[in-house]
């Protein structure tokens, strides 16, 4: 076990749980303005999910997630954060229970790193060992050396660190709330994927409540549980899962927006353990050809494929293989490509298509046959209703 | 022969140093004999610049403070300072005299005029030029208006406010040559006493310069201190 794991989990620990949050016919409207730029938004975040809030810009997206913390105050309706208006309450007291993150990230230029992150419990008037050792036990959290970058200034990191630093920074009183609007937005494609990976991964250990506002449809799809789609004027298009949304578009707008590829994000969405696959007829050499041949009758695929006795899979069966008493083998086909149950679906389509081939044997972890892949699977799976499948529970689980 | 010489030697000294200083030319022997009459005038500089300038930013970051919650305010006290500004200095000098008389407070009073529009304008600028998301940010995690102004924005403002302090001072003491029309003293009594000698110019005039550089680099000092932040990144 690293240091970084001891980090994570002493972060499980000591995480302030997560809240719920709720929007209940909230507008707002700036005066001079003919159309609101929030215009009677109801909507749940349930307690440790994460809410994308997605929409072409001047959709209200940043305004609605602003409205959470106050930055912004509601005309009309109600917010509840864990089941309190937060009118209740000052704003910057509501404030320092909500963490913040925004693209320009704004770390304090004059502050070190560990300065920074120290901020907020500096207000809630934290002891000096308590926030050291939190400062360094969220440097570890985002994958960032504490000895080295604690004593460092802003303008000395890059940017994918100092978007690390922000991220620590809006956790550091281990708020049950985050607001993050477009927090890698700024970040070059390569490190972005590499940030939202990364805070899925935290996301799975500190299941925060959060508001994620993007402009990108498939940031969305892949870090939210749910996406709410707003158009102009802050009306709410549709609230689903990525999975409803790209299968069940509300309307016009909502099916535009999400591009004409939904198919294939769906596909992004899953992972090959998710989809009903084919029966296949299994051999072995040796076998009597009578038993095989009756195993391919019920089989989807006309042909059996031929296993180890590890029950690996070795290649697809000829009929030359078959002609005698008991299997011999004859392969008309090595088993590649093999797909593993953990493949994200598209993946392993884009395999199938690589190797030009309909289908493809599906093993576990261990290397075992699980069945078989083809690309009737997969559009059967398409014009299927979606599953809830949660993305982010099976990276923990891998 | 050998008992002579100093005699002589001293003799043909003071001949020299007498012509010289007969012609009002620039004497080293004369200036070094007479260092001892610049110390107090040059205090009476230094004390008038301090106090015209610590005085002068007290009142430019009042209104600095004041006017930045309050930002219709800006115009105003822009407009009033820069009017100060524009006066000629020798006048301000003469007609602040049947107000505060003459004397010291006269010529603090004029050189503290002087120095507020550069010190406002600095400190309103610094202030402005702090990034929206970091106040956004800031505002974002809780802290409050008072928090936000003295913990990020006027930390943040810093080199900017310095900067206006280093012009300050360095118009300040070059005004105060003048500050003994208001009867204050400083190194420009000393100037004007003899103002045909060659050596007292160039000795009191040096003197100011060289306060000048003095403290535009103690400033300039203190700004690399309390601003490390600002230094060129530290190879990762």
């Amino acid at each position: 076990m690293n240091s970084s794991d001891v980090a994570h989990r002493k972060a499980e620990q000591a995480h302030g749980g997560a809240a719920s949050l709720e929007f209940r016919d909230v507008s707002k409207r700036y005066p001079g303005q003919e159309e609101p730029a929030i215009e009677k938004l109801s909507l749940e975040v349930a307690a440790g999910e994460i809410c994308v809030l997605v929409g072409p810009s001047g959709c209200g997206k940043t305004t609605a997630m602003r409205l959470v913390n106050r930055m912004i105050e509601p005309t009309d309706g109600e917010i509840l954060f864990d089941g309190r208006s937060v009118m209740d309450r000052g704003p910057a007291e509501l404030r320092r229970e909500i963490g913040y993150a925004i693209q320009q990230i704004g770390l304090f230029p004059h502050l070190s790193v560990g300065d920074n992150i120290a901020t907020v419990p500096r207000l809630l008037g934290w002891d000096k060992q308590r926030i050291r050792s939190r400062v360094d036990e969220l440097l570890e959290l985002v994958s960032l050396d504490p000895h080295d970058t604690r004593d460092r200034y802003p303008a000395q990191l890059s940017g994918g660190q100092r978007q690390r630093v922000g991220v620590a920074r809006a956790l550091a009183a281990d708020p049950p709330l985050m607001l993050m609007d477009e927090p890698f937005g700024a970040i070059d494609p390569i490190n972005r994927e590499r940030l939202q990976n990364e805070f899925l991964r935290l996301q799975a250990e500190i299941r925060k409540t959060v508001v994620f506002v993007t402009h990108d449809i498939d940031e969305a799809i892949k870090i939210g549980d749910r996406i709410a789609v707003l158009k102009k004027g802050g009306k709410l298009a549709q609230y689903a899962t990525p999975a409803e949304l790209l299968m069940y578009p509300a309307d016009k707008f909502v099916e535009d927006f999400v591009g004409s590829d939904r198919a294939l994000k769906r596909l992004a969405l899953q992972r090959v353990r998710d989809i009903d696959l084919w029966k296949v007829a299994f051999a072995r050499v040796g076998e009597p050809t009578r038993e095989v041949r009756a195993k391919v009758e019920d089989a989807d695929l006309p042909i059996a494929l031929l296993l180890d006795d590890r029950k690996r899979p070795l290649g697809w069966l000829s009929e030359r293989g078959l002609q005698g008493e008991r299997v011999e083998a004859e392969l008309r086909s090595p088993a590649e490509p093999v797909v593993e149950l953990d493949d994200i679906l598209r993946d392993a389509l884009s395999d199938l298509l690589t190797n030009e081939t309909h289908y493809a044997a599906v093993v576990d972890a261990s290397g075992q046959v699980a069945g078989v892949l083809s690309l009737e699977v997969i559009s059967r799976f398409l014009h299927a209703a979606p599953t809830e499948s949660r993305h982010g529970a099976e990276l923990v689980e891998s | 022969m050998s008992l002579l010489a100093p005699i002589a030697q001293v003799e043909i000294r003071e001949r020299t140093g007498e012509s010289c200083v007969a012609d009002n030319g620039f004497c080293p022997s004369w200036i070094a004999d007479n260092y001892d009459r610049y110390v107090t005038p040059f205090i009476e500089h230094v004390v008038l610049t301090v106090v015209s300038v610590s005085v002068g930013f007290a009142i430019a970051f009042t209104l600095a403070l004041i006017a930045h919650r309050r930002r219709w305010l800006i115009g105003p006290i822009a407009g009033v300072t820069g009017v100060l500004y524009t006066v000629p200095s020798i006048a301000a000098f003469f007609l602040l005299q049947p107000i505060t008389g003459r004397g010291n407070l006269t010529a603090i009073v004029a050189l503290v005029a002087y120095t507020l529009l550069i010190l406002f304008r600095n400190i309103m600028t610094g202030l402005a030029n702090v990034p929206a998301e970091t106040k956004d940010a800031a505002r974002g995690m809780g802290l409050t208006d008072r928090q936000l102004l003295w913990r990020v924005e006027l930390p943040l403002a810093v080199p900017e406010i310095l900067a206006g302090l280093r012009i300050a001072t360095t118009t300040t003491i070059g005004l105060a040559t003048l500050a003994f029309f208001a009867g204050g003293g400083g190194l420009g009594a000393q100037i004007d006493a003899q103002i045909f000698f060659k050596s007292n110019v160039v000795v009191a005039g040096g003197l100011a310069v060289l306060l000048a550089a003095a403290f535009d680099l103690i400033i300039l000092r203190f700004q690399k201190r309390v601003t490390p932040w600002q230094r060129p990144a530290v190879p990762a």
